[in-house]
């Protein structure tokens, strides 16, 4: 792996370019609108997530404030489930994928040697859906009787026949934002297809490279049966359909079936990339290759073909036979064997390596510790009798915000920060960025640690109120809820300073133990990374 | 190794298109939205506009998008390596419409094998038979569903097997037609791309029949339970994709009437081709799943 990325020959100054794209960059507002530029096109995904994570988190403040004590007080409740409905919503699919998407547009072209993505007109379409499909979300809750109350996973008797109009709008803008998506996806699988440099062979790609590879398959493998799952909800709620009641041959559980088919792989689209990004972190900071290269491609594609057969896991409560919960149960535990073995691989990477502990390191090592947290919960609810007692508490919520937040969000912090200084040429504010991290650190715990003990204590998701003797815990969580939500906004003071241009310039390899072709271009890299391919040996 | 000549990447220059669809797209689903709302409340509104303009622009997006590719690719600007990345993004789309279909199959593949016999009270449901559908029996094609909306199954013969046999015959004069391009025979190309054409727009006047007769002779509508609802959405989702595929169908023979597509240089007329096979299949196991068993 680590000799794998040696450039023999890019000569950029001999290369003729065509004229029309050349170094030129186009100025102003259309640069942004038109470009199909993959920086650019990352810029912007990255941006909008970064503008939805504030927006989904807002709605988090809303939740905790209601939660901070017992009794109603704040919001209505048709107002709070609208409030989780779309946190949940815009985090997983305006912030969370967005991001990814975002790196993949910046990092897979200068990872594998090519100039840009392959479709580079598609990808300028995928972009500019999402903040079309967000604004007619958000839009909607401004609609006589608000937006959608459902909940992120919108099952089927309370998106049909209990929700409200504004289902039609939910509906079609999932709609055009799974188009975006599998137009993404088709892009990155694309791009790494065919756009490799020489020499670039499938077990030397770099991890980032390989997990969103398969993340891209599973895009395209689930986005459609999403799209599937909301034009069945459309047309039983207003053509008259019955594929989710009863009273016509359907059943409501069927919802849970085929939203959950897609909602599992999703699960995985949003933590591979996490996994590929710890992956190309660790070995730079620990200065040694990465432990087991081979068996992290192996596992990434295990748990990528897992993630088919687990689905019915979410739903061990709502009516199964016992042989079918037996094997979502085996089957969901299995997956726990490959993530495993990423964990183990990540560990024996830093074992004995020449550790630093810049800041990207602080947060992939965040990200191993708490993420495995996250694993460890899952693995109890995988356990189908004791989720009997688990399932729809805190301790779920505890769960996922574990895996999602110290683990999804966080590697994505971890890699801005890691290629931040190649994007821009300069170093980034240490200094804030350390503030960034502790106060990250500290208050997502005590935000979701003791979600854990309300939720096996019985407290149940996504009610507006509960028993008093949650209270003391509720009242700490949402203290941690705020701090974390104001500690986003020193993050969001580092990225306007570094967009400013602050900051010390950086050499080329920017960090000491850093390796790949993204390393040996000029920072910032140049508007086309690659103009001939570099051949790798 | 060190001296080999690589073909130079080709990145195509910016274009107006992409946000173009963007906005058309914003357009359709705010259109769509207010529209399917403004229809179930009978009340009249801006829905069905805003969609109408929505679709034009998209229309005009696609005319403006696929002229200019057309124009860049006959002027030779392209590379043997952005033909490849059309190819395998037109494979990665037709999988993503597979999984589309296969969401709606295993919507009729669950309703025919789970929820019906357990609605029937089979497994440990027995009391939920007892209780709350007191006297239902599975059956397939559900002619008459828990809730007590009869109606009549749609036949396999007739009408079904005759669309059968037209998908399946275009499905050869395609390959036909494709064989005729590279091997430089144009007449056979535009012949047999000609029938194919004819072939796709008569099954879709025969699939207008069989609504009609659905709607009118059989009592089968959206609306009469899970049957109903599986054979409608699956068989209007594959009549778009007929139609579609038609449209794109025609568009290749005016291309071909133009002179355009070489033995070696065709990635339109192949994708195109490959997207009417896939419909065509998809077509056979709506036949075997939807119409005979």
């Amino acid at each position: 792996m680590s000799k794998a990325t040696d450039i023999v020959s890019p000569d950029h100054a001999a290369a003729d370019h065509d004229d029309h794209h050349d170094h030129h960059i186009p100025k102003g507002l259309m640069r942004w609108v038109l470009t199909t530029n993959h920086k650019d096109i990352g810029t912007l995904y990255l941006w909008f997530a970064f503008i939805m994570f504030l927006t989904g988190g807002a709605m988090a403040m809303v939740i905790r404030a209601e939660l901070f004590q017992p009794g109603l007080q704040i919001v209505d409740p048709n107002f709070f489930n609208q409030m989780t409905t779309v946190h949940g919503l815009i985090m997983v699919f305006g912030a969370v994928m967005p991001a990814f998407t975002g790196l993949a547009n910046w990092l897979v072209p200068m990872m594998i040697g090519a100039p840009d993505m392959a479709l580079p007109r598609m990808n300028n379409w995928s972009f500019w859906i999402l903040p079309f499909a967000f604004s007619i979300l958000l839009a909607s809750l401004f609609l006589e009787g608000g937006g959608p109350a459902f909940g992120w996973t919108f099952y089927a008797p309370l998106s049909t026949t209990y929700s409200g109009d504004s289902t039609a709008l939910f509906v079609f803008s999932v709609h055009i934002m799974g188009i975006s998506s599998i137009m993404g996806a088709i892009n990155v699988i694309v791009t790494i297809f065919n756009m490799r440099a020489p020499g670039m062979t499938w077990m030397k790609m770099p991890l980032f490279v390989w997990t969103w590879l398969i993340t891209a398959f599973l895009l395209i493998a689930v986005m459609p049966v999403l799209a599937g799952a909301v034009t069945m909800v459309l047309t039983d709620k207003f053509f008259g359909t019955s594929f989710f009641d009863a009273a016509g041959g359907g059943d409501p559980v069927m919802f849970q079936h085929i939203f959950w088919f897609f909602g599992h792989p999703e699960v995985y689209i949003m933590i591979l990339p996490a996994f590929g990004i710890i992956s190309q972190i660790v070995p730079t900071f620990a200065r040694k290759p990465l432990f087991g290269y081979a068996s992290m491609v192996y596992a990434t594609a295990s748990i990528a073909l897992l993630s088919f057969i687990v689905w019915a896991h979410h739903m061990f409560t709502t009516g199964m036979p016992v042989a079918a919960e037996m094997f979502f149960m085996f089957a969901t535990m299995l997956i726990s064997v490959p993530t495993g073995v990423k964990v183990f691989n990540w560990v024996a990477t830093m074992w004995r390596g020449s550790m630093t502990f810049e800041i990207p390191m602080m947060f992939a090592l965040a990200f191993i510790v708490l993420f495995t947290i996250g694993g460890l919960s899952g693995l109890m609810l995988a356990i189908t009798p004791v989720d009997f007692q688990y399932h729809d508490t805190y301790f779920v919520v505890a769960h996922f915000h574990y895996v999602l937040v110290t683990g999804a969000v966080f590697s994505i912090m971890a890699a801005v920060y890691y290629w931040l200084p190649k994007w821009t040429g300069r170093m980034f504010d240490i200094t804030l960025a350390k503030w960034h991290f502790w106060c990250s650190l500290i208050s997502v715990n005590l935000l979701f640690f003791p979600m854990h003990f309300v939720g096996l204590a019985g407290m149940p998701r996504r009610i507006p109120d509960y028993a008093l003797q949650f209270a003391d815990f509720n009242k700490w969580i949402s203290i941690g809820g705020f701090a974390f939500g104001l500690s986003q906004l020193i993050f969001l003071w580092v990225m306007i300073k570094a967009c400013r241009k602050q900051g010390e310039p950086v050499s080329s390899q920017v960090w000491e133990g850093a390796e790949g072709l993204e390393w040996e271009i000029p920072s910032p890299a140049p508007y086309h990374s690659f103009e001939t391919p570099p051949v790798v040996k | 190794m060190q001296h080999q000549e690589y073909q130079k990447y080709y990145v195509p220059a910016q274009s107006v298109w992409p946000i173009v669809g963007a906005v058309a797209l914003f357009l359709i689903a705010v259109g769509a939205g207010n529209f399917v709302i403004e229809t179930t409340r009978g009340e009249s509104g801006y829905g069905d506009n805003i969609l109408a303009v929505g679709i034009v622009v998209l229309l005009v997006m696609l005319f403006g998008w696929f002229r200019d590719q057309i124009n860049e690719s006959m002027s030779g600007l392209y590379s043997d390596q952005l033909g490849r990345s059309y190819r395998q993004g037109m494979s990665w789309f037709i999988f993503s419409e597979v999984m589309f279909f296969a969401a709606f199959f295993g919507a009729l593949f669950y309703a025919r094998v789970i929820a019906l016999p357990w609605l029937s009270g089979e497994s440990n449901n027995a009391m939920t038979n007892e209780v709350l559908w007191p006297g239902f029996e599975a059956m397939w094609p559900l002619i008459e569903t828990p809730g007590g909306v009869s109606t009549t199954a749609m036949s396999w013969s007739g009408l079904p097997t005759i669309n059968t046999v037209i998908l399946l015959i275009s499905s050869v004069t395609l390959h036909f037609a494709h064989v005729g391009l590279e091997q430089g025979k144009r007449k056979q190309l535009t012949a047999m791309l000609g029938i194919t054409i004819l072939l796709g727009c008569g099954f879709l006047f025969l699939q207008v029949e069989e609504y009609v007769h659905a709607y009118r002779d059989l009592g089968l509508t959206l609306q009469s339970g899970i049957y109903g609802n599986t054979f409608f959405l699956l068989t209007g989702f594959h009549g778009m994709h007929v139609t579609l595929g038609t449209i794109i169908l025609m568009v290749l023979f005016l291309r071909v009437l133009k002179g355009h597509f070489t033995h070696d240089n065709h990635f339109a007329f192949q994708a195109g081709s490959w997207y009417w096979h896939f419909v065509d299949v998809v077509w056979v196991m709506l036949y075997v799943f939807v119409y005979v068993l």
